[in-house]
This record gives structure tokens, sequence and C-alpha cells, in this order.
């Protein structure tokens, strides 16, 4: 930090609601145990995380999708110097593998030491609920 | 204006300021590019930072950082091409020796490989120093038209030749590999066709090595060597001062600092020295070919490219 003189500021805390109408699919389904993408009805597109819009041919007609949540890490990283908001967790991995169904996902990966990662290895996606209540989803060792 | 494209954010000022001068809308127009990032402890300002990423899906969910985003391209990089974490550290090494010869650089201390490897690990395989730090600093340019340059009795103009951006998806994972920016790709080709020149023309860089494995993406993404080879001219030296292509001759963003909204401007400027010749000290002045220079600047990881080409 700087060591020129300062003077200290009012504490701000920030916390609020982060709109979902349009994927509120995805979240009800992780709490049913399951990861949905989404595909264009047009060209067919595939996406996740889903989106409303397809990116490709414009259309906003998309159907739901559910995944197998099988992959194969591509690439991943160890998060050691956190986030203000992330660091009541331990340092944590972040991964990103293809889904067999052909698209990417991101997420923590866990149940898995360090040195075993290996870019390659067999990972499944799979709907998580923390410690805190928050729906998320995580990459575990197939 | 205030204009804002994460750490692309000095290029979209520049960028702003030649569209408004090169239509004949203004004939003189300012770009100044200023951050103060050193009143907040780490934490805090890689959470600031960590939000300008692909906020929902990588930043609310996962805590993904910056320095998180660029390992996972350095992870997938030497898992493809054979690089190492010395590759990678030879950049910081470098790039420290330049910062070393440059009054303006935030750090003026040479480091060695041994200083990265034994650094402690931020987002795995980057460590403290692949990091570019955090840093206060500030920039400004003045562009001007022919007629304006003319008027006031410039001596050595310094042109821009071209000028492009591009950008990436927001979300990491709809991009196909890990390897490259695609919006840097884009971006110069676009650049160097408007200004006329080709890569062997370039005789000095600046790209953004906002991490060591950015400046190797870098090389790759504009040309300098094949993909997969970036590595190769670092070890070599291809890209020091008497190397084919000096790049980041200023300390870089690892040496020089990075502070975010300046650093584009600041690429101008250090170009723009060089370009005229009055590098001092003459030790970091790059030979002059071509009279041709070319700014790398990136927001967030490939989200923004700018590539700016100038000649004399
Ligand atoms: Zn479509």
């Amino acid at each position: 930090m700087s060591q020129l003189p300062t003077i200290r500021s009012r504490k701000l805390e920030i916390e609020y609601n982060i709109p979902i109408s349009k994927t509120k699919k995805f979240w009800d389904g992780l709490r049913e145990g399951k990861i949905y993408g989404t595909r264009c009805k047009k060209c067919s597109k595939l996406y996740f995380p889903p989106v409303a819009d397809c990116g490709e041919c414009y259309s906003s007609e998309m159907d739901w999708v559910e995944l197998s949540g099988e992959g194969e890490l591509i690439t991943f990283t160890h998060i050691v110097v956190r986030p203000t908001s992330f660091l009541n967790e331990q340092p944590y991995t972040i991964a990103i593998a293809e889904l067999r169904e052909g698209v990417k996902a991101l997420a923590w990966l866990t149940g898995v030491k360090r040195k075993d990662i290996k870019i390659g290895m067999k990972v499944k996606l799979a709907p998580k609920i923390t410690g805190d209540g928050r729906v998320t989803y995580e990459f575990k060792p197939l | 204006m205030r204009v804002e494209a994460a750490c692309a954010t000095g290029s979209a000022a520049i960028f702003s300021a030649y569209t408004a001068v090169s239509s004949g809308y203004v004939d003189l127009a300012l770009a100044i590019g200023v951050e103060k990032m050193r009143e907040v402890d780490t934490s805090t300002a890689i959470e600031l930072m960590g939000r300008a990423g692909s906020y929902l899906w990588e930043f609310e969910n996962f805590g993904l950082t910056f320095p998180g985003y660029y390992a996972l391209y350095a992870t997938a990089y030497m898992n493809r091409y054979g690089a190492t974490e010395e590759d990678l550290a030879l950049v910081a090494v470098k790039n420290h020796r330049y910062g070393a010869m440059n009054p303006l650089a935030q750090f003026q201390k040479e480091i060695t490989v041994e200083d990265v490897l034994s650094s402690h690990v931020i987002a795995w395989p980057l460590k403290l120093y692949d990091c570019s730090p955090i840093t206060d600093g500030s920039a400004a340019v003045v562009l001007a038209s022919e007629d304006k340059v003319k008027e006031l009795k410039i001596d050595t103009p310094v042109w821009i030749g071209g000028i492009a951006s591009s950008s990436g998806t927001g979300t990491l994972s709809y991009r196909n590999d890990f390897i490259g920016l695609d919006a840097a790709v884009k971006a110069s080709r676009i650049a160097y066709k408007m200004a006329g020149v080709e890569v062997k023309d370039v005789d000095v860089a600046e790209v953004h090595d906002c991490f060591t494995i950015a400046e190797l993406l870098a090389y790759e993404d504009l040309g300098f060597c094949s993909r997969g080879e970036g590595y190769k001219m670092v070890r070599e030296g291809q890209t020091e001062i008497g190397g084919e292509k000096p790049v980041n001759i200023d300390g870089g963003l690892k040496a020089k600092g990075h502070p975010i909204g300046a650093t584009g401007v600041s690429m101008i400027v250090e170009l723009t020295k060089q370009l005229r010749e009055e590098v001092k000290p003459r030790s970091r002045q790059a030979p002059m070919k071509n009279y041709v220079g070319l700014a790398h600047n990136i927001g967030g990881t490939g989200h923004y490219a700018f590539i700016t080409i100038l000649k004399r």
C-alpha cells in the first residue's frame, strides 16, 4: 500500500440481488441435482453457461438441455491470493473442462489432491449447495 | 469524455482521441490515463479487478482473479508447448532488467530466475514475480491533425499509422482454446493492414505483460513468431535490445508498473520517445530501421484488445 499521507474513508458494504429471470431454470435445476445448458432451436448451437439469446444466429428461441456434466480437464489454476469476499475460503482450484456435449465449463475442482490434477483427467460437473446456502456447481474427479 | 475498457482504458482513450481528430471533428485532443490503486490492500484490489471479468459466472461463483485468468492460459500453454515456469520467469527477468534502467519505473531492480521461482504463489503457476504490481501512475499524449502539426511547427511528429480494437468473449469458457487471445490476433491484423506495415517492419514493441505468460502470448498473437514458439524468443534473447524484436524495454507492466487506466497511454509515450530516438539513458534506446513501433494493450483476458502502430 501507498506510504503517502491518507485519510480513512467511511466503510462501505454492498450486497445486492443478481437478476436471474432468464436463467431461472438453470438455478432451479441445480437444486434438483441437474446441470442445464441452452440450445438454439434455429442453429442448434449449445451454450454453457446458458444464454437466452443465440450469439451465432441471433435467435431468442432456446431449449433447455440437461448436460451429462462429464468431461475432460483442459486447464486449471490454484488461487492462493484471494479476493476479499473469498478470504474465508481455503485456497481453491479453478478448472475448465470440455464436456461430452462439446461445451466448456469453468468451476472449482474439489475432491482431488493437487499433485494428482492432470490435464486430460476425467471430471464430472455436479451441483453443490455451499455451507452458507449458495447454489453453485463444481467438478469432481470421475 | 470518460473512457473505460479495464486494463485497455488508456488505449481506448487514444482510440477515441484518434477518431475525433482523424474524422475532422477536432484538430487537437489530449488523451490522459490516470490510476491510483495503492490506497487499498491487495485482496481489495484483487476483488475490485476480479469483478471486471465475467462477473456472475466466474467471479461471483468461483472467485476467479486476474492472476487466475492468466494462470489458466499459462497452464494450458505450458502443457501444450512444453514451456516451463523458468521460461515465464525469463520474461520477468528481462523486464526488470530494463525497469532498472528506467528512472520512471516502479521497480528499478534486477531480479533472477531463482527470485521469480521462489516468490510466493499468487495463482499457480503464476508467482509474485510473474505478476505486474499494483501501481499509481499517469500518462498523457497529445494528438493533432496534420494541419495542426504544421501550424504548431512540431519538428519530430510521430504518426498513428494504424489503430484497431477487437473484443473477446466475456466468459472464458466460451472460447475455443487457452493458448492465445483471439481479440489481439484480430486487432493486430487490422492495425498492420491499416498502417501498411508487416511484422518484420516493427522496430520496437510495447506489449501487455500484466503477467509473464501474457507477454509470450503477445509475441505469438502479434505474429512475431509462430504459435507455440514465443517462449523460445525469450529464451534466445530475441526480444531484448540487439535481438530481432525488442519488447517492453521500458520495463513493461511488470517493472514499469501497471496503473490500469494509464498503461495504454504510457505505452504510446514510450514508443514516441523510442521513435524520436530520445530515450534516456541511451542504453535503453532500440535501434531504428523503419521507425515503426507497436503497442499491444489488453483489457481483461482479451476481453478487449487494442493495437496501435506508430510511425515517424
Ligand atoms: Zn442460433
